[in-house]
């Protein structure tokens, strides 16, 4: 019997393409599994799992978070990067926070919305606040207020984006917090209201008086693309040694020389970043000066 | 080294890398698709097929082969995620939705792997190793089967015959994406990637937790998702994960993976149609264009414009520490160049202009240097456009490597060009119409828009990756994006067939003085002007809307 043309094409077609899925499917990845399984190459395959005393506490390659279990940085670790999976570090659920460049304007919390939406610019106001209160440096960024949201003005002009100044708004700053400015261009600035609709004003970041280059590093206040970030800037990692030395009652120095230790610098000199992996160094940490209790 | 210098370090190797390849690795594929030799294993693999591997197809032969192929590649793949659950290595997943597993069906055979879902939640090992990966490496021959053919078109004269896509298919396939992807996918496990069938570890983290490590097939997966320029990640944060891109350097080989053959392919095409002047001047077009976008957006991350960028003092929201802004930009630039699409850094928290460099990438056409085939294709077109305009400049018949460019071509052509925008902007324009398609929008305003015009742009030209914070999770985006990535595919290949038919089938034209010289530095400036001034007139009205009014104060 010989079958109709567009039939017997198609049965090519599904014939490839279980030949393909034998090929490529089951026998490619097989084969570079048995491979990968040998030694030498399966401590890598199988996660670069890190042991102490038997149990099994990290990958080598995956961010942890090293807070307590109300969220709470732990003083005697180096801190990891804020991270966007899921409820931080979880690698069942990564990803970034993808939040854009002008995400400035919160959603407050009120009555119709009990938990609001922070904006990309008041998480990274309120993390700079919060690593520099840990690690006693100056908080303080560009477009930051000092109470740790965006420093955003809603400004109402009287003919839409035109004209006079009719009324501001510090958005981020929910009533009845005292707002950053007193007054813009002659005009007192209020606090916000939750709920209110502000969409008629144009949205005015303030950039402030504080330094381009921020005592607490870019890093730190900004979520990695994968959410599992195991690494920070050198420069983070040498903010918090004072605060990890003091807390496991060490010498910072100590602690610095753990983080060069710990430190890739930049493969074949020009390759990436240098990064200090913080897992393998809290690891290091915990090893060589335990803290009692 | 400051990061600005390193930054273009590690542009100026990759450009090395590619210059040092460009010769083997394109006359490597131009010898194995015109190689008249079929390997003793090829000959079984035909006998299981059913396929004669000597006889020869015409241009319909050859795209209803192809459209054959792909759409029982949709509906095994569709049937494969549906019933995952009742296969093995499922991980205890449930069967991937309806119009998921439709979206996903399509967006892995057109070689767009556009992701809606978190693949470490979503798929288990079976259907990623033996479904989705199959297709990276089955969609990616396809591409280059298809301008392959396109290129014997323009070799050929007098005859119908464009060669047999089974054996074209076959041969990608065995002889150079296999071959490469075991070597890299080895390199990459010694790097840390993983590579096991285990559902996972539970590890007791140092602060008293647990985290759940996740395992699978991942180092095989990784090595032909860039090498077939798929880019369809094994877990939700694709190559930023670092599992699937553990250190600074495999991110360099990953980017070079992904640039390899598109940037190979203009030498093979040179090979075809014997004239190797005109696989550079290809490949120069593609080159001007890439590079025009590479310096810009390592430069527009490293100056970080923007409030929230400057208020953090660099764009390093969505950036691994380990790769860094530049390296991580060149990253962006060169998937959205090609229609790779993986990233290893998120487009949507990028600089606005930055991310709009990301969306001009794609607005191309994807032919900068493009995907593995469609890239060439897609270049040549613009090429028959480009003589066609020259033509009319001094009243010419246009003519192309001895072809004449007549209105069949030319209407072929331009079909070709308008079927992605019409996609892009109808798309993104019935998105806007909509409000519960507006509120799928993470951030307001222009970047919003920005959100949904990537996605369609993503979408329709067959690369995947997306301003992520579009929730597309839902079953209108899955359908209209899956339509948009089929029609955004199958169209243009079965135009490109239609061409290369009509070209075979002419008697060539003797070259005379009045001929444009088409290897020449003037033809490659008037085809990189064509390309970006038709994607000018085209977008620019939509880029103005988006990117350009959150970028430009």
């Amino acid at each position: 019997m010989r079958l109709p043309p567009w039939l017997a094409q198609h049965l090519a077609a599904l014939r490839t393409l279980l030949v393909l899925t034998v090929i490529a499917g089951i026998a490619y990845p097989l084969a570079v599994t048995a491979i990968a399984q040998l030694h030498g190459l399966r401590h890598h395959a199988n996660g670069s799992l890190v042991t102490v005393d038997h149990t099994v506490v990290a990958s080598s390659l995956i961010g942890q978070s090293f807070t307590d279990t109300g969220g709470k940085p732990l003083l005697r670790y180096v801190q990891t990067r804020p991270s966007a999976a899921g409820a931080g570090y979880d690698p069942t659920a990564t990803g970034a926070s993808n939040f854009g460049p002008e995400s400035v304007v919160d959603t407050l919390p009120g009555p119709a919305d009990p938990t609001g939406e922070q904006s990309l610019l008041t998480r990274v106001c309120a993390r700079s606040l919060a690593v520099g209160r840990l690690e006693g440096v100056d908080g303080a960024r560009p477009y930051c207020t000092p109470d740790g949201v965006g420093a955003v003005l809603g400004v109402f002009h009287r003919d839409g984006v035109t004209g006079g100044v009719t009324r501001v708004v510090s958005l981020n700053q929910a009533c009845p917090a005292a707002p950053f400015l007193t007054t813009y261009r002659g005009v007192r600035v209020e606090c916000a209201r939750p709920g209110q609709d502000y969409s008629h004003a144009v949205v005015t970041p303030i950039r402030g008086d504080a330094p381009a280059h921020p005592a607490v590093p870019p890093d730190a206040v900004t979520a990695s693309g994968s959410g599992l970030d195991p690494a920070i800037s050198p420069a983070y990692a040498r903010l918090q040694a004072p605060r990890v030395a003091r807390a496991r009652g060490i010498d910072v120095t100590t602690v610095d020389r753990l983080i060069t230790a710990h430190t890739t610098r930049r493969a074949l000199g020009f390759l990436g970043e240098p990064s200090v992996n913080v897992v393998t160094l809290n690891t290091d940490l915990d090893r060589r000066y335990p803290v009692p209790g | 080294m400051s990061a600005w210098s390193a930054g273009a370090v590690f542009l100026v190797s990759l450009v090395a890398a590619l210059v040092v390849v460009y010769r083997p690795m394109g006359d490597y594929v131009y010898r194995v698709v015109s190689s008249p030799r079929h390997l003793r294993v090829e000959r079984s693999l035909y006998r299981v097929m059913g396929v004669d591997p000597d006889g020869e197809q015409p241009w319909g032969g050859y795209a209803r082969s192809v459209l054959a192929f792909s759409a029982v590649s949709i509906l095994f793949l569709y049937a494969f995620m549906r019933l995952q659950n009742r296969l093995w290595l499922s991980l205890g997943l449930p069967a991937v939705k309806p119009d998921g597993a439709w979206n996903t069906a399509v967006s892995f055979v057109t070689n767009t792997n556009w992701q809606w879902y978190s693949g470490e939640s979503t798929m288990g090992h079976l259907v990623q190793m033996a479904g989705l990966a199959v297709q990276n490496f089955a969609s990616a021959a396809v591409g280059i089967a298809v301008a392959v053919a396109f290129a014997r078109g323009f070799a050929r004269s007098r005859t119908a015959q464009l060669g047999n896509f089974w054996v074209d298919l076959v041969r990608v396939v065995l002889r150079v994406l296999l071959p490469i992807s075991v070597l890299v996918a080895i390199v990459f496990v010694a790097a840390g990637m993983v590579q096991n069938l285990s559902a996972g570890t539970d590890v007791h983290t140092l602060a008293g937790a647990t985290q759940h490590l996740t395992g699978g097939p991942v180092a095989s997966q990784e090595a032909i998702k860039e090498l077939g320029t798929n880019g369809g990640g094994f877990y939700n944060a694709n190559s930023a994960h670092p599992f699937e891109n553990p250190t600074s350097w495999t991110n360099w080989i990953e980017v070079f993976l992904l640039l390899l053959i598109p940037f190979s392919l203009p030498r093979t095409f040179g090979r075809i149609v014997d004239d190797n002047r005109q696989g550079y001047a290809i490949a120069a077009a593609m080159a001007v264009l890439a590079l025009g976008s590479l310096v810009t957006i390592n430069v527009l991350q490293g100056v970080h414009g923007g409030t929230v960028p400057q208020a953090v003092g660099a764009a390093s929201e969505g950036v691994e520490t380990r790769f860094g802004v530049f390296d991580s930009a060149t990253f962006a630039s060169a998937t959205t160049l090609t229609s790779t699409g993986s990233v290893n850094s998120f487009h949507d928290s990028y600089t606005a202009l930055g991310g709009g460099v990301t969306i001009v990438d794609m607005m191309l056409g994807e032919v900068a240097p493009g995907g593995t085939g469609s890239g060439l294709y897609g270049m040549l077109v613009l090429a028959v456009i480009t003589v066609f305009v020259a033509g009319l400049m001094v009243g010419r018949t246009p003519e192309y490597l001895g072809k004449k460019i007549g209105a069949r071509e030319v209407k072929l052509a331009s079909l070709y060009f308008l079927t992605t925008p019409l996609l892009v902007l109808t798309g993104a324009g019935i998105a806007m119409a909509l409000p519960g398609e507006r509120a799928a929008m993470l951030n307001r305003g222009p970047h919003g828009l920005s959100e949904v015009l990537y996605a369609f742009t993503s979408a329709a030209n067959n690369n995947g990756s997306a301003f992520a914070g579009l929730g597309v999770n839902t079953t209108w985006y899955d359908s209209a994006l899956g339509l948009a990535m089929l029609l955004g595919r199958f169209v243009p290949v079965v135009l490109v067939l239609g061409l290369a038919g009509s070209l075979a089938a002419q008697k060539p034209v003797p070259a005379s003085a009045g001929t444009l010289q088409t290897h020449r530095p003037l033809f490659v400036a008037m085809l990189v002007g064509v390309t970006v001034i038709l994607v000018a007139l085209t977008f620019l009205p939509a880029l103005a809307l988006g990117p350009l009014a959150e970028g430009v104060r």
